[in-house]
């Protein structure tokens, strides 16, 4: 790691003015990734400020009927917290399909918006990369691709964005609360990550010295109809290839209402719109699922080793909506 | 001030096996290292140093986590226990007892890891079957392979808690 | 208390050092005046370092020197010198030798600093600029030129030569099977990284602490080296954090963090990161073709087996791959091939059951692929084919109670539920597969020694410069030292890992127990002998006239076996003799004339059930039974833990193992556990361990086989045929990853 100068902020206030005209600044909380992005000089902060002392910490219902989880609320608190558990299993089941029990309990809620790519090329600091060194290039595009993009990267990049809450919080269409120096603002889930563009460098829509506080649930937390389904190379710890996660509002067996996010397919978490449209007033059915996956694919593409993922989608879209269907994963 | 490491360094107190501790520490050292380097505590191992094996587990105020992705200026007014803080004097942790009765480790090398993640397993309550054990156990990587026996261990040990 | 016994299961004697964390691994060793070297490696497969600039690294305060090609010293310059005791032919690597970069991921700098940290982030500051040459690092741009590997690697066979006429009788035969089958290059990753502590003492001499499965090994490289005297250099490794075959050559953090000792006259601790784990040794990169001929019974008629391993362009490693085909089956017509293909990656070292863990991914597989076509049982299949001797050599096996392996493995797997065709068994969304596969390994034996002192307080201390990455070996040589003079286990203390003592066998080969076994079995057998000298002089000796045959030693005394006469305190012996303790020392040498004379191999069958969710291609191992024929087991309880560590191996490396190659930059990419995939707890279930009864006294005096190796190989093969049974599709190329059943 370099040196690097170290704060501890005692509230959000503090930790903004701390890292205001510092861009080479970073906050820290749980560390997980970060620490581990610095260990290979991937990360190079001048100054690490610690929220971890934030009042940031609660889970609290909003007079919408929605629930807000304060930025430090750890993943495994927010996974086992009784109404995230009832009311938003979905997140709950993205959250506990990720990491480690270890991880979860010291990573963060903002923290794990943040996450950078597991892309092997990025990871690699002997190696070009465009996200990492921009303008180096990218050589994950010929080379061994098979945890990559098959929709919305460049030419400049096509790394996927690793987290399961993404996921799930994209499906739920949360929304994202932060400050900086410019004061307070909320960032729809939707825009809140970018795809890779020609500035592959840059992750999320956030402005410099912006703080992640808090996340807010709308109301509507599809309890009875949900699942997040995750495919990967072993049964646990290790990363999607392909993950789902779809919410549905059954209203006298039509579909009512019909939310789904793909994870490990882009540089964020996808969300297609048309792809639920497709669903809405709809009774389920399996021709009808597969229309639905067949829809979310059509304009991807696959670099090589990826081009598996392209099938797996189709088929873990059929497999989740028919899981939500029938109330959740093991239903 | 650390060797080497310039003047910047910070003063914290971190309670370890139950002695408090004042030190100095440069804020790129992390707890497993200062475990490991400073205070000598080897028993908490690093496998990867990037939280991808658990075997630097460590309990931070009950809770388990990775120490190789914790700063250890971070864990200022926390409180630490390590393998080399579970056993009460001669009397092994019931779970120490029962990896050793189960043959639950061969090189060893995991074990301090497996041992803490049990620990910190076991307090939060959420696994109610051998299923359950070894998901929420997969963080702890074994190469020698010893799962099933840490799965049997593990059974064991939460079995009266499940009785009471 | 008792008697400590082999044959019961006693917990491991190291266990609560272990859970205690008390047990010291080679990176754990301090020193007041420790430093830390982090070691900087190559990004370009092949070429030139044109330049390598360590200035913004120096001026890091508290960074002490950096060592580059530039400022190295010149060492031995034969290449004999740098070949350590199981090095295979051709040049070894010599870190810092010169600018030709000769593997992506070569050490090509170490720097050292006053901390961990400090070092690692000043390696990161070290600037070099290559000149890179044409690479190729795919196998089968050069598997045409494959060649004989060159001589030297200690315990390789080459391939027995055709017997009969394999081609034609392919040709001619009914039912044939014919298919290549591959698995990708496999890194060890023990949980321990490579690291060695190299401790300066007042006197200049070295005290080493090396992660290695051969201290002497690593002791007389340094030696050679670095040009020492033997007793200016102590290797000392009581504890190894898992070695698979990684520790049997020494890793090039030994000669880095000696080389910075010796030049700085401090103690040095270098420690590989995981990264750098993928720059090591690793299971070859292999593709195999094999072919069977049938009669439609069933019978082979031929059988042909190539292997094509891939190699460094300085090293021939080999491995056998191939004989086990033609010992496993009985068939009149075999032809086993092998070579090996330079590629620009470091050279592979042995991994776990090395050799046969390749052949018998690829002969098991072709096997169960030939029970299809003949729509025979997979397991009748190999009975009506079953050798009952080694028609290679043309002699006995020793033992060989493989068919009571298939037979109890068969009867707890419940073998004869399964029904015949693929694809017939479902539940669900789920397509279930039964299958099983043969293993074999080889018994050996090599010469080691043991030393033993017996106090007169009846506490017991035997020593062997042997190991313990894990099997059990501190245990097992206490519970041996024990039985043989009727002492509890708690009065025996057994010391390993250390070059201040007798010699032992480099661990590997699952030859521990049987080599170092023998030697300590020796050494307390030279004690039983001078003890009943020594009682025999003593007034109304019972004992006179008789020999070892006729006594025992039980429960601290000695007796006769027949019991006509009171026992004898040992304590009461050595009292009456004067003595204070006893020493002996004695070195185990196999029987060669006796054991060349018959073929010894260790057998299983495992049989598995896989899960394979047909939409997604997952697949899920539900159950495993292995069944082992490992000659005498020692200790069943640490015995079927390497069984269970052989299995989650060959799980890993049926379903998930796979170090990728970037062939544009030859390099390995996913070096890091969160990318090669490794089992984790949720992929390994209940597994079942039976050891058949096997009675074997030509292997060695113990009568043991040994476990380490056995327990993988035919694993892969039997978890791939189960894929098959679920599924109807045969994947030949490992890892059966989720993409390749889509």
């Amino acid at each position: 790691m370099n040196r690097f100068g170290y704060t501890r902020a005692g509230d959000v206030a503090e930790a903004v003015h701390a890292a205001a005209g510092d861009d080479a600044a970073q906050f820290i909380a749980g560390g997980t990734n970060l620490v581990d992005l610095m260990k290979e000089r991937i990360a190079a902060p001048s100054r690490l400020i610690d929220i971890t002392r934030l009042p940031l910490r609660a889970v609290k219902s909003l007079p919408d009927g929605g629930l807000e989880i304060g930025a430090l609320v750890s993943n495994s608190d927010v996974a086992y917290h009784p109404e995230v558990a009832s009311r938003y299993p979905l997140l709950s089941q993205a959250i506990l399909a990720g990491a480690s029990p270890q991880l979860r309990n010291m990573a963060s809620t903002g923290g794990n918006l943040l996450q950078r790519t597991r892309c092997y090329y990025f990871y690699d600091a002997a190696l070009p990369c465009n996200k990492r060194a921009p303008g180096s290039g990218c050589p994950a595009r010929d080379g061994v691709n098979r945890i990559h993009a098959i929709l919305g990267a460049s030419e400049h990049c096509i790394a996927v964005h690793p987290s399961d809450m993404c996921v799930a919080l994209a499906a739920l269409a949360a929304t994202v609360h932060v400050t900086g120096p410019a004061g307070a603002r909320a960032i729809e889930f939707a825009e809140f990550h970018r795809l890779p563009g020609d500035a592959p460098e840059r992750d999320t829509t956030l402005q410099p010295g912006e703080l992640v506080t808090a996340v807010a649930l709308p109301r509507e937390g599809f309890a009875a109809h949900s699942t997040y389904l995750k495919v990967r190379d072993r049964h646990s710890y290790a990363f999607a290839l392909v993950s789902v996660a779809v919410g549905l509002r059954m209203v006298d067996g039509t579909i009512a209402e019909a939310r789904l996010a793909l994870g490990g397919v882009a540089h964020k978490p996808w969300r297609d719109p048309t792809a639920e449209a497709l669903l809405r007033g709809q009774r389920p059915d399996d021709a009808l699922f597969a229309a639905v996956g067949e829809h979310l694919v059509r304009d991807a593409r696959g670099c090589g080793h990826n081009d598996f993922k392209i099938a797996l989608v189709r088929r873990a879209v059929v497999r989740a909506l028919q899981q939500a269907v029938a109330g959740g994963p093991r239903a | 001030m650390l060797p080497g490491m310039g003047d910047d360094t910070c003063a914290i107190t971190l309670k370890v096996n139950g002695s408090t501790l004042r030190l100095q520490v440069a804020p790129w050292t992390t707890l497993l290292d200062l475990l490991r380097e400073r205070l000598g505590l080897t028993g908490s191992k690093k496998g990867c140093d990037h939280g991808q094996c658990g075997a630097c587990t460590v309990l931070v105020d009950g809770v388990r986590i990775n120490s190789c992705l914790s700063l250890a200026v971070m864990r200022d007014g926390a409180s630490v226990t390590t393998i080399e803080g579970l056993a009460e004097g001669d009397a092994l942790h019931p779970l120490q007892q029962s990896f050793i009765e189960h043959d639950a480790f061969q090189c060893g090398y995991c074990t301090p890891g497996q041992l803490c993640s049990a620990v910190g397993l076991i307090a939060e309550g959420h696994a109610h079957s051998e299923d359950d054990i070894r998901e929420l156990m997969s963080g702890n990587l074994c190469r020698c392979g010893a799962y099933p026996n840490i799965v049997a261990a593990i059974g064991q040990a939460m079995r009266p808690r499940r009785d009471a | 208390m008792t008697t400590g016994k082999t044959g019961a299961p006693h917990d491991r004697v190291d266990g609560r050092a272990k859970v205690t964390g008390q047990a010291r691994y080679a990176g754990e060793f301090t020193a007041p005046d420790l430093v830390h070297g982090f070691v900087v490696t190559s990004a370009i497969a092949r070429g030139k370092i044109v330049r390598i600039d360590a200035a913004e690294a120096l001026a890091l305060p508290g960074v002490l020197q950096v060592y580059t090609h530039e400022n190295a010293p010149r060492l031995a310059w034969r290449d004999r010198s740098w070949r350590d005791m199981v090095a295979p032919g051709g040049s070894p690597l010599r870190p810092l030798h010169d600018a030709e970069v000769q593997f992506s991921g070569q050490p090509i700098a170490l720097v050292v600093a006053e901390s961990f940290e400090l070092a690692r982030e000043a390696a990161g500051l070290v600037k070099v600029d290559y000149e890179a040459a044409p690479h190729e690092t795919r196998l089968a741009e050069v598997e045409a030129e494959a060649h004989e590997p060159a001589r030297g690697k200690k315990g390789y066979t080459p391939p027995p030569k055709p017997r009969g006429r394999a081609d034609e009788a392919l040709a001619a035969a009914p039912v044939r099977v014919e298919a290549t089958y591959e698995h990708p290059p496999l890194h060890h990753n023990p949980m321990e990284p490579h690291a060695t502590t190299v401790i300066v003492e007042a006197d200049g001499s070295l005290t080493i602490h090396d992660k290695t499965q051969g201290v002497t090994n690593s002791r007389d490289y340094v030696c050679k080296v670095f040009g020492l005297a033997s007793d200016q250099v102590r290797v000392v490794t009581p504890f190894v954090g898992g070695g698979f075959g990684s520790g049997l050559r020494p890793q090039y953090q030994l000669f880095l963090a000696v080389l910075a000792a010796r030049e700085l006259r401090r103690s040095v601790r270098v420690v590989l990161s995981r990264q750098q784990m993928f720059t090591i040794g690793y299971r070859p990169w292999t593709r195999q073709r094999v072919a069977l001929g049938a009669e439609r019974d069933g019978r082979l008629r031929a059988l042909i087996h190539e292997a094509v391993g891939n190699t460094s362009r300085f090293e021939d490693y080999c491995e056998n791959v191939v004989p086990w085909s033609g010992v496993l089956y009985e068939c009149p017509n075999t032809r086993l091939e092998y070579g090996v293909a330079a590629l620009d990656l470091y050279t592979p070292i042995d991994a776990r059951a090395p050799g046969a863990v390749t052949g018998l991914w690829a002969l098991e597989s072709a096997i169960d692929e030939l029970a299809d076509a003949l729509d025979i049982d997979p397991l009748a299949l190999r009975l009506k084919n079953y050798a009952e001797e080694d028609q290679d050599h043309r002699r006995p096996f020793s033992s060989k109670a493989l068919r009571d392996c298939y037979r109890e493995g068969a009867a707890r797997f419940g073998w004869h539920r399964r029904s015949l065709a693929a694809r017939s068994m479902r539940e669900g969304a789920l397509q279930i597969g039964w299958a099983m596969a043969t293993g074999i390994w080889e018994a050996q034996q090599a010469p080691s020694q043991a030393k033993a002192l017996l106090t007169a307080d009846c506490r017991l201390h035997v020593a062997s410069a042997s190991g313990e990455i894990g099997p059990g070996t501190y245990t097992i040589m206490s519970q041996i030292a024990a039985e043989q003079l009727g002492l509890p286990l708690a009065a025996v203390r057994f010391e390993l890992g250390d070059t201040a003592l007798p010699p032992a066998m480099i661990q590997g080969g699952s030859a521990t127990a049987s080599s170092v076994g023998s030697a300590v079995l020796a050494v307390c057998r030279a004690l039983q002998h001078s003890l009943l000298k020594l009682a025999q002089t003593m007034p109304d000796s019972p004992f006179g006239g008789r020999a070892l045959e006729d006594v025992e030693f039980v429960d601290r005394s000695l007796r006769l076996c027949s019991g006509v006469a009171p026992a004898v305190p040992i304590a009461a012996i050595m009292r009456h003799a004067g003595l204070g303790s006893i020493a002996e020392q004695t070195t185990a040498i196999p029987d060669l004339a006796r054991q060349s004379r018959y073929t010894s191999n260790a057998h299983s069958a495992v049989f598995v059930e896989v899960a394979v969710d047909e939409a997604l291609g997952t697949v899920t191992v539900r159950r495993v039974v292995s069944a082992v024929a490992g000659g005498r087991i020692l200790n069943p309880k640490t015995a079927r833990s390497q069984i269970l560590g052989g299995v989650v191996w060959g799980i890993g490396m049926a379903l998930e193992e796979h170090s990728m190659l970037d062939h544009g930059l030859g390099r390995f990419v996913n070096h890091n556990l969160g990318e090669y995939h490794v089992p984790v707890h949720a992929d390994v279930p209940a597994i079942d361990v039976v050891f058949v009864e096997e009675r074997d006294d030509v292997v060695n005096p113990l009568g043991v086989k040994g476990l380490g190796e056995i327990g993988i190989v035919g694993v892969a093969a039997a978890i791939a045929n189960a894929v098959f049974h679920a599924t109807g599709r045969r994947i030949r190329e490992l890892p059966i990853t989720l993409d390749k059943l889509l």
